[in-house]
């Protein structure tokens, strides 16, 4: 139903919480949202004021009001935009994440379920892990979307399964009038599974002011691998609220491949890994390339929480024109975490004069026996090198280009699929030739 | 081929050339000597086109096209190509990406087609065999992790590759030992011809005797003060540079 009033967002959403019907939904998912309303009601939307988010002023965005809940038109949607050529994938489309479209060749996947997320909860896996780990962090918007989060996926790989190609998921976000979505995901790969994950997000054409506020839990367990990539390149009109919550069991690998490129104006990422098991192994990568007037926030923690388990973080920020790149890096050893190798790495470039970067490594180590390593680095455009290019004959945007690249070549080497890889540098040339 | 008159340039609002008139003809080897702070340096960065310099007078024609009005990749696509003194390291940019990627922005200006992979690496090949680099350029980043040595000889090989109609060799020489410095000059004089030419800017005669010049020319504050055949080379090897002096009070 579509109710628009001239209020801001946060009446909304408590009003049509409190207005809703008799849920048909499972005791345990009633009382979840429930209780999570109540977290969200007495926090309200997360302001300047907020440690976490001091640079990330959302009373912009979240003071007016929006449609909630909007039947759209998915009849002919076009969401080529989210293709990433040569790619062999299944694939998802979820639409303003509330329509699950799912390619019919999933089913037949064996040791595979794709469930939305509206018919899971009667899957024994669902209840055993949903809002278990997102919920547990103190970002409120994962609370609001616990509340009252419309729909999303369900992926269950099943013990010892590896996926033959990798899953896309293309979020698209399309409808006529302002709305807000949300958006929640539920990943549960069994023991010795191996899933890739690839999650793209477009804005279709012609596509009112949106915001989304999208939660995914994953649950990676013993000896299980996932590879997983966020490939943001939605419209200006396209705001993210995105949080990410990756529970590690032991001898499991997770691997986050971050990034976002010129479009929607708004993104903000938390990713939280939980590193519960001795032996864990996780990657957070990040390739942020921002422009116009975008804000782009990752803020990542990664909780190092038994021994014996490594982690290793590199980002990278390159922004131009008067766009904004947020980066804060938390690292946390338990005391119970001895022997932990933990690094981190943040290097930003500024392309113009008037763009900037805020970052903040922060380590919290409360074991004695471990290796810890951060650096952080901002500089401009190296222009020696750029004149030693020219003056090699190499045109001004193709030199800056090759620069670009170099600077993001640290961490597009590390993906771990190559036509991703190929199709993020491109994406790179691509938003420095548009500028 | 190249026309210099009455060169004024400056940096940071400092005049550093004050007057300065060249001309190299095609198949000629000019070297440029001259006391720290003549101008050497200067003179190659401005026909070069690096943004610091300022030229406030005269011209720089090469081959009828005047290169002042040109931005540095197109004075590349002209003809004119520069060794630096100090060749810049960029991790992350491979040496076989960037040559491609200037020898076929090269190719693009005059209006030829790109160069096919294999034919491309085919010249790389016999180029490097030609000026003697044998370093192991697929997968490393240009310059990086390459010796003082290493770069110079590299300076020379992107030389070769490009095959421009103007080289000016900025100090290549600094910091080469003498069999460096030998491979060097070997490299310069295979690519010699009756249709290029090249400007060598070096502090010792030493070069001089690897590359031999048809002219030598004394820049001394910012002005070229003397010229004369190779032998004039030795002359300000024995008596320093302190007797020009008098050159440029009696050109003032």
């Amino acid at each position: 139903m579509s109710t628009l009033v001239s209020e801001s967002l946060l009446q909304q959403v408590l009003g049509a919480f409190k207005e809703q019907g008799v849920s048909d939904e499972p005791s345990f998912l009633v009382e979840a949202r429930q209780l999570a309303f109540e977290r969200f009601e007495a926090a309200g939307f997360p302001t300047v004021k907020n440690e976490e988010w001091k640079y990330t002023n959302i009373h912009s965005i979240i003071n007016k009001p929006y449609a909630l809940d909007v039947d759209v038109d998915i009849e002919g949607l076009d969401f080529s935009a989210g293709e990433i050529p040569q790619l062999d994938a299944y694939r998802i489309i979820l639409v303003n994440g509330q329509y699950v479209l799912a390619v019919s060749e999933l089913e037949n996947v064996k040791g595979l379920s794709v469930i939305p997320m509206d018919e899971a909860a009667s899957e024994p896996a669902f209840e055993a892990h949903f809002a278990k780990y997102a919920d547990k962090s103190d970002n409120i918007m994962v609370a609001l979307n616990t509340a009252a989060f419309t729909n999303g996926v369900f992926i269950h790989l099943k013990k010892g399964v590896v996926l033959d190609k990798p899953i896309q998921i293309i979020h698209v976000a399309t409808g006529k009038e302002d709305f807000f979505a949300q958006t929640r995901n539920l990943i549960v790969v069994e023991p010795n599974a191996e899933l890739e994950l690839i999650e793209s997000f477009i804005t279709a054409e012609g596509t009112a002011n949106n915001v989304h506020n999208k939660v995914s839990e994953i649950i990676v367990k013993e000896n299980a691998k996932v590879q997983h990539y966020y490939l943001q390149l939605a419209e200006s009109v396209s705001r993210y609220f995105n949080h990410t919550e990756v529970y590690q069991e032991k001898y499991s690998l997770y691997n986050n491949y971050n990034c976002n490129f010129p479009g929607a104006s708004f993104i903000r990422n938390n990713i939280n890994v939980r590193l519960d098991a001795e032996h864990v192994e996780s990657h957070l990568y990040g390739i942020n390339l921002t422009a116009a007037d975008q804000l782009v926030d990752n803020h990542t923690i990664v909780d190092h929480l038994k021994p014996h388990c490594e982690s290793y973080e590199w980002y990278k920020n390159i922004t131009q024109d008067k766009s904004v790149a947020v980066f804060n890096g938390k690292i946390f050893v338990r005391e119970d975490a001895q022997k932990t190798n933990a690094f981190q790495q943040n290097n930003n470039m500024l392309m113009s004069d008037n763009s900037s970067v805020y970052t903040k490594p922060q380590l919290e180590i409360f074991a004695d026996d471990v290796k810890c390593s951060h650096g952080c680095t901002i500089g401009q455009f190296d222009n020696e090198a750029l004149f030693y290019l020219r003056a090699r004959g190499i045109g001004e945007e193709s030199a800056r280009i090759l620069l670009v690249h170099a600077f993001a070549f640290d961490v597009t080497t590390r993906f771990s699929n190559e036509v991703v890889r190929k199709y993020v540098e491109e994406l790179v040339e691509e938003s420095l030739r548009t500028n | 081929m190249l026309s210099i008159k009455n060169l004024h340039a400056s940096v940071e609002d400092k005049q550093i050339l004050k007057g300065l008139n060249l001309e190299v003809k095609a198949g000629e080897v000019h070297a440029i000597m001259g006391p720290n702070g003549a101008g050497k340096s200067t003179l190659g960065n401005v026909l070069a086109g690096r943004e610091s310099y300022e030229v406030s007078e005269g011209s720089a024609l090469l081959d009828g096209v005047d290169l002042l009005d040109l931005s540095p990749e197109d004075r590349a696509r002209e003809g004119l190509f520069l060794a630096f003194q100090y060749p810049v390291e960029i991790p992350g940019v491979s040496n076989i990406n960037f040559l491609k990627t200037a020898v076929n922005d090269i190719r693009e200006y005059k209006g030829l087609p790109p160069m096919e992979a294999k034919e491309f690496l085919q010249m790389v090949k016999d180029k490097q065999k030609l000026v003697e680099f044998s370093a192991n350029l697929a997968n490393r980043s240009l310059n990086e992790g390459f010796s003082g040595g290493e770069k110079k000889r590299n300076e020379i090989f992107q030389l070769a590759m490009l095959n421009p109609k103007l080289s000016i060799l900025d100090e290549t020489d600094s910091g080469l030992d003498i069999d460096a410095l030998r491979i060097v000059a070997n490299g310069v004089n295979e690519l010699r011809s009756k249709d290029n030419a090249f400007i060598v800017i070096t502090h010792y005669q030493r070069l001089l005797d690897y590359i031999v010049p048809d002219f030598v020319h004394v820049l001394y504050n910012g002005r070229i003060v003397k010229s004369g055949p190779k032998e004039l080379a030795l002359e300000l090897e024995e008596k320093g540079y302190d007797w020009l002096k008098e050159y440029d009070t009696q050109n003032a």
